[in-house]
């Protein structure tokens, strides 16, 4: 019957959480935040934004008796690339397992490091390598051919002069 | 008496200071003069900044050999040799990519003692690696970790990952084939996200993979920027990183109450051996007011704190021996043995076969079946499950004891028989037979990255590990077979990663067969 709520708290009982209590949490959560925030910043720092490494698009000079199915290793850098009766492509030869560079053998590519094996196209035949050997980007302008390591194309990609 | 001149006695008197001056210097350093006294013993302790981080007095448990076989002290001896051979090999190193390599060749062929300093600090990094692991590994036999240790087990485990982290990091610093291939293999499971994320397709939105290979070398590729990041890893970040977490490590073990013994450990030991330092000369005056500041209960009036030696002398001559020991096996070791140094890094032609640290070799054999379980799902697995076991054994029965706990030695013989036995296994049906890449070449990555053989084992070792909770009813029991067959996992994944695998990563029954190049 009676709808009376609780006696109102006498003013000499303990507030349930004491005010000074609430400013300082409030104080610690505030410091807190901001140095979370402060670090995630700095971290910014250490994740380059500009690569050092050397430019991915290069000059290639094809020699005239590379025959098909023969790989052409350009001094310096990790590409393969081939010429047949449909055109010239590159293929990459960086593994797609742990990144040591991959050597042209007879009908394919093996890797010296944990023992890859790729077919002539880049697919993987044997080993850890999770991925295909990605096709790159292969130009002919004044009678160079460029190729960008940087830009992968879909396999089969094969460009006439 | 008239005073012109300053009285003879201050002269006297400035003489006699001065003489004396050498002899005071000598007392205000050190102020509680010879450790003869059961006094003079605790105030050298505690008198001394380096020092206190010990406790005054020592358990006699804590110093029979086999409680801890020094391994601790022999970690610590073996960092502190690497620090002080480290520091002056950075006298000369230059952390740039050629300019490393010639620095390199000067410490070897031209520097005063460079090659031996080099061969130093190789070895006690070595040493201290091995060490550091053994350590652990007495932890856990001896159930070191239970309460209230739990804590001071998760600190050793840190101290375990940055001793790997400072030698994978000093790998790279000479800048020849070995340490460029390594770290590119390094970088690249750092990467290895990518092959779950790839075959998911979701790489171009969420790439940990990347990040982490980015953060770790600063480019794409290992060049400048790797080795400026691993040498700053290497001789600032990671050293105070561990110099930090061994004060927090030692502080503990006061803390914790010292090193953990048996609860009837005092019967056991007995009377003290003759030639020790009195258990106490003089019975002190008054209780020793210890009980809100350690754990434990308060010693009774005129009795010594429990079955304590004075540490100065036990304890220190005993650290100082196996400091003396470990200096003498790096010192052998160095004499013996180069550090190698191979040709000039050259991001063209890959080391074959390229090979980790010895220590690293275990998982590089995992890793040639699949990059990412092998180099970072099963060790995060490993880790996190060792962080767990002080959280998930609270049983008491055989704390401090060697393969203490329900199953004991019995049941870590069988389970050194099943961890040797499952790995041979796997291993060598792997090594005769392939994997599922040659057997179904269009199978999806994600099966592989899912079964393989280091997945596969961590499955056995686990599935055992519960049927021994079941049938022991203990996890402790759980825990004695599983740490047991990881740790001989390791070994034999270690050992065939070292001296069974050849270029192209072939399995061959000695180098001598390897393909001449």
């Amino acid at each position: 019957m009676s709808t009376a709520g609780p006696p109102p708290p006498s003013r000499l009982d303990p507030e349930p959480v004491p005010r000074r209590d609430i400013l300082g949490l409030a104080a610690m959560f505030s410091a807190a935040a901001a140095s979370f925030f402060a670090l995630v910043g700095m971290l910014r720092m250490p994740k380059a934004a500009v690569l050092s490494s050397p430019s991915k698009r290069f000059k290639a000079i094809l020699p005239d008796n590379l025959q098909a199915g023969e790989a052409f290793v350009p001094p310096g850098r990790s590409v393969a690339l081939f010429r047949d009766g449909e055109g010239v492509y590159a293929i990459s030869t960086v593994c797609t397992h742990l990144g040591c560079i991959i050597k042209p053998a007879q009908d394919g590519f093996e890797c010296p490091c944990h023992g890859s094996r790729f077919t002539g196209d880049g697919s993987v035949k044997r080993g850890p390598a999770p991925r295909a050997l990605p096709w790159l980007k292969v130009s002919h302008t004044g009678g160079n051919w460029i190729v960008d390591e940087g830009a992968p194309v879909p396999p089969g990609t094969k460009v006439q002069a | 008496m008239t005073p012109v001149s300053p009285p003879p006695e201050s002269l006297h008197e400035f003489l006699e200071n001065l003489k004396a001056a050498p002899r005071h210097i000598y007392e205000t350093a050190f102020r509680s003069g010879k450790p003869a006294t059961d006094r003079s013993r605790s105030t050298f302790i505690f008198g001394n900044v380096f020092l206190h981080l010990h406790s005054v007095r020592t358990h006699r448990w804590t110093l029979r050999w086999s409680t801890t076989m020094g391994l601790g002290i022999i970690t610590t001896s073996a960092f502190l040799i690497t620090l002080i051979t480290g520091v002056m090999l950075m006298f000369y190193y230059k952390p740039f990519p050629e300019a490393a390599y010639d620095s390199m060749k000067d410490i070897h062929f031209v520097v005063p003692t460079g090659r031996f300093m080099r061969n130093i600090h190789r070895w006690a990094a070595n040493v201290m690696v091995l060490a550091v692991i053994l350590h652990m590994a007495r932890a856990f036999f001896t159930a070191s970790y239970r309460k209230p240790r739990e804590y001071n087990w998760l600190i050793g485990l840190g101290l375990l990952v940055v001793t790997l982290g400072l030698s994978f990091t000093g790998y790279l610093l000479p800048w020849d084939q070995l340490a460029y291939w390594a770290i590119t293999i390094g970088a690249n499971i750092a990467q290895s996200p990518r092959e779950v994320t790839d075959a998911l397709g979701i790489t171009q939105y969420f790439d940990p993979g990347g990040l982490q290979k980015l953060l770790l070398l600063g480019s794409d590729v290992v060049g400048p920027e790797a080795l400026i990041r691993f040498y700053l890893l290497h001789v600032m970040i990671l050293p105070l990183a561990l110099a930090a977490l061994m004060g927090v490590h030692f502080w503990r073990i006061r803390k914790d109450g010292g090193l953990a013994r048996p609860a009837d450990a005092d019967k056991r030991l007995g009377p003290p051996p003759a030639g020790t330092c009195p258990i106490f000369t003089e019975a002190p005056q008054r209780t020793y007011h210890l009980a809100a500041v350690v754990r434990g209960k308060t010693p009774a009036v005129n009795n010594g704190p429990e079955n304590t030696v004075p540490a100065m002398p036990h304890l220190f001559y005993a650290e100082l021996g196996v400091f003396m020991l470990t200096v003498l096996i790096c010192l052998a070791l160095a004499l013996v043995s180069d550090a190698p140094l191979k040709e000039l890094a050259n991001p063209n032609i890959p080391e074959n076969p390229a090979k980790a640290p010895w220590y690293f070799l275990g998982l590089q054999e995992l890793v040639s079946f699949s990059a990412f379980m092998g180099g970072i799902g099963v060790p995060a697995i490993v880790l996190l499950g060792l962080g767990l076991i002080p959280y998930l054994d609270r049983e008491t029965e055989g704390t401090g004891e060697w393969f203490g706990g329900p199953g004991g030695w019995p049941l870590v013989r069988r389970s050194i028989l099943l961890g040797l036995g499952s790995t041979l296994l796997v291993e060598t049906l792997v090594i005769r037979f392939g994997w599922l890449r040659e057997w179904f070449p269009t199978i999806p990555q994600l099966i592989i990255t899912a079964v393989n053989p280091a997945t596969i084992l961590t499955t056995i070792y686990a599935l055992y590990s519960l049927w021994l909770i079941r049938k022991y009813r203990s996890t402790r029991a759980g825990a004695l077979g599983l740490f047991t067959c990881f740790l001989c996992g390791f070994l034999v994944l270690t050992i065939i990663g070292t001296y069974f695998r050849g270029p192209n990563w072939v399995f061959y029954w000695s180098p001598g067969d390897w393909p001449k190049h």
